[in-house]
């Protein structure tokens, strides 16, 4: 499990440490392969020089076909259904498979795989097959780059029975969490956030795991609970600090795991705070977001001061428009405004 | 072609099972309220039965929502699969699936499947591992007319092609996707005729002829076993009833065209093939009817016989590991 050991640790890139987790399962168990679009780039041109003409569409996953060769880290063609599918089949006979989706905005097109495979296979075999099959996906807005490459879909992966998912938010989760999802033997699904890639953090050399569905603290408060996923916890975190300007104390906790979710971890603080905002760039509706609100009311109504709370993405498309995108997202003035609110029913 | 006895014997004796496990099974399914779910392959039998008996336990297939006989064909148990339509807790699946999902990994059969083609990059998955460990294992991924219209289809095809992976693609065209006409659906006048798009062969085969269905998986697999990649069969056949039990198939064709091809019924056909050559006794075929629905009768008694599953069966196998009490937290369930 989680070893910090002192020696061995390092700040590097959230981006790096995706890559040196996939690099350290690749090299530790030989069924671990990885495939997806442009994972290496400019494949089949070896002829020329050519190999790993991109490393990635985001440079997680360069340096890979060098060390492991084109039959471990395979470049597909522009085909999510087949991958992900050949992915999940190759999974489940005896590989343990990471598949690379390039934006959570084009799962649609292999949905069906996910959704009637991966997911239900064990369960409809009666147990009889293991599925560790791993997609790497991503999200976030920010980008201009508007509706069909920018969305925060992880909350509909929440609703599937099936599949795990985590949205890590720094590079110590993001190695730790990809690690564990290497490994585990259920198909999880692994929230990259775009906005991250260049933020760096320290991380162990060696590999280590973090548990899947577990949430963690990343700052203590007494008045109000902030819960944020992937990116929104850095946002949590900006506007407690804000928020401690004018006295109130928010606590921040980092979801991490969207399935399963850690309501504990989150009832346990809401029950200290008695207030609590869930800060999510999903779309509100039927989202991660409504579900840890209706959890903390159902099982700590008593102890609540005010409603809880969500601070989302409207309920609309990713705009294109800096101007439109910027108001988006959700952000500190949003959630600061949010508590102030819910601080004022006393 | 010159087979053996023994084979010629293994031919019949799956054919017989699967049409014994479609007339029998499905009736008894129905009456026990089970399912509406449930598609007979009967008609279908020269298709699987000569594919499969190429195939060794360690190969793969991914199959379909009319997929008894790729079970049957595979090597699944009828006792167990009938324990699995009737919804028991002894089902290969324990009783989570039932006709539409039946999985035996252990007979390398990765499931029937409820979504039209969805199987069939299963299949190609399984061909990678294969690949890829050096198993010499080879993967079949059966699809029907309709499937051969889904998308995932041709991304798939393309894949294995790419990656020359040892799959054979195997299109059971029964002249029907639910009641439309193939000829409606399809852009080419044969669905083998798409092979070419993948540079691999595409093998037009008499579906009701076990022989001819045999021979030409014989060169199929042959070809994937040597690393030379995919190829495509398309065995015409024709399924004797609806599309489910509930559909009446003569709302959309003609009892001129049923009794058209239950003239060429591949059992039939098979006595008419064989009986002449003196490889095989009438008597002998008989016997393996007699044998095949004798098996049909213990199937029937076995399943009845079987425990349902437990209520709390309900939660099991989800997952691998995951909190149970998060599987119903929230949803006030009483068990």
């Amino acid at each position: 499990m989680t070893s910090m050991a002192a020696t061995g640790t390092r700040e590097i890139q959230y981006r790096e440490a995706i890559n040196e987790a996939i690099r350290q399962e690749m090299e530790r168990d030989e069924s671990v392969i990885i495939m997806g679009e442009e994972i290496a780039g400019g494949a089949g041109r070896e002829h020329l020089g050519i190999v790993d003409a991109w490393g990635g569409p985001f440079r997680t996953t360069v340096g890979l076909i060098q060390q492991f060769g084109n039959q471990r880290v395979l470049d597909t063609p522009l085909s999510e259904a087949a991958f992900v599918g050949a992915a999940i089949g190759a999974s489940s006979t005896g590989m343990r498979a990471i598949a690379e989706l390039m934006f959570v905005d084009f799962v649609g097109v292999c949905m069906d795989q996910l959704l009637n495979n991966a997911a239900k296979m064990r369960y409809m075999f009666g147990g009889q097959v293991k599925v560790p099959f791993t997609l790497l996906t991503r999200i976030g807005a920010g980008f201009g780059s508007a509706a069909q490459h920018s969305e925060s879909y992880y909350s509909i992966f929440s609703h599937i029975p099936g599949l795990k998912g985590v949205c890590p938010s720094d590079a110590y989760t993001a190695k730790g969490l990809l690690t564990a999802a290497i490994r585990d033997d259920d198909p999880v699904v692994y929230f990259e956030h775009k906005g991250l890639y260049g933020q760096t953090g320290l991380v162990p050399e060696e590999p280590y795991e973090l548990p899947l569905g577990k949430a963690r603290t990343v700052r203590e408060g007494t008045d109000v609970t902030l819960v944020g996923i992937s990116k929104m916890t850095w946002v949590c975190t900006a506007a407690a600090e804000e928020l401690a300007k004018s006295g109130v104390q928010a606590e921040v906790v980092d979801l991490l795991s969207i399935s399963p979710i850690d309501y504990d971890h989150v009832i346990e603080s809401v029950k200290r705070t008695h207030r609590l905002v869930v800060v999510d760039e999903d779309t509100p509706i039927c989202s991660l977001a409504s579900e840890i609100c209706a959890r903390v009311a159902e099982e700590a109504f008593d102890y609540l001061d005010a409603p809880p709370s969500r601070v989302t993405a409207p309920h609309t498309p990713v705009p294109y428009s800096r101007s439109l995108e910027n108001n988006y997202m959700p952000n500190e003035a949003r959630v600061i405004s949010t508590v102030q609110g819910l601080m004022a029913r006393g | 072609m010159e087979l053996d006895r023994e084979t010629l014997i293994k031919l019949y004796t799956t054919m017989a099972t699967i049409r014994n496990f479609e007339e029998r099974g499905i009736p008894e399914t129905g009456q026990r309220a089970m399912s509406a779910s449930v598609h007979s392959s009967a008609g279908q039998e020269a298709v699987p039965t000569g594919i499969c008996a190429h195939l060794t336990d360690e190969d793969y297939i991914g199959s379909t929502h009319r997929g008894h006989g790729h079970c049957i064909a595979k090597g699944v148990d009828p006792k167990l699969m009938m324990a699995e339509l009737f919804g028991r807790a002894t089902g290969p699946n324990k009783g989570k699936g039932g006709s539409m999902h039946i999985a035996d990994m252990s007979k390398g059969m990765l499931g029937t499947n409820g979504v039209v083609a969805a199987s069939v990059p299963l299949a190609v998955g399984a061909a990678l591992t294969s690949k890829l460990k050096n198993l010499g294992r080879v993967a079949v991924a059966f699809f029907g007319d309709g499937g051969a219209n889904q998308g995932v289809l041709h991304e798939s095809m393309n894949l294995a092609s790419v990656w020359k992976l040892p799959v054979i693609f195997c299109c059971e065209n029964n002249g029907y996707a639910e009641s439309t006409p193939v000829e409606y659906g399809l852009s080419v006048a044969n669905v083998s005729d798409r092979a070419a798009g993948y540079n691999m062969p595409g093998i037009l085969v008499d579906g009701m002829d076990v022989f001819a269905v045999y021979d030409a998986a014989g060169q199929a697999v042959t070809r994937a076993r040597a690393g030379e990649g995919p190829s495509m069969l398309e065995c015409r056949t024709y399924r004797y009833y609806g599309h489910t039990v509930f559909d009446n198939p003569l709302s959309y064709r003609t009892k001129e065209e049923e009794d058209h091809w239950r003239a060429r019924d591949p059992l039939k056909q098979f006595r008419e093939t064989v009986i002449p050559q003196g490889d095989i006794t009438a008597e002998e075929l008989d016997q393996i009817d007699k044998d095949a629905e004798q098996l049909m009768e213990e199937a029937i008694k076995f399943a009845d016989e079987s425990p349902m599953p437990e209520p709390a069966e309900l939660y099991d196998d989800v997952y691998v590991s995951y909190p149970k009490e998060l599987l119903k937290r929230g949803s006030n369930m009483e068990i």
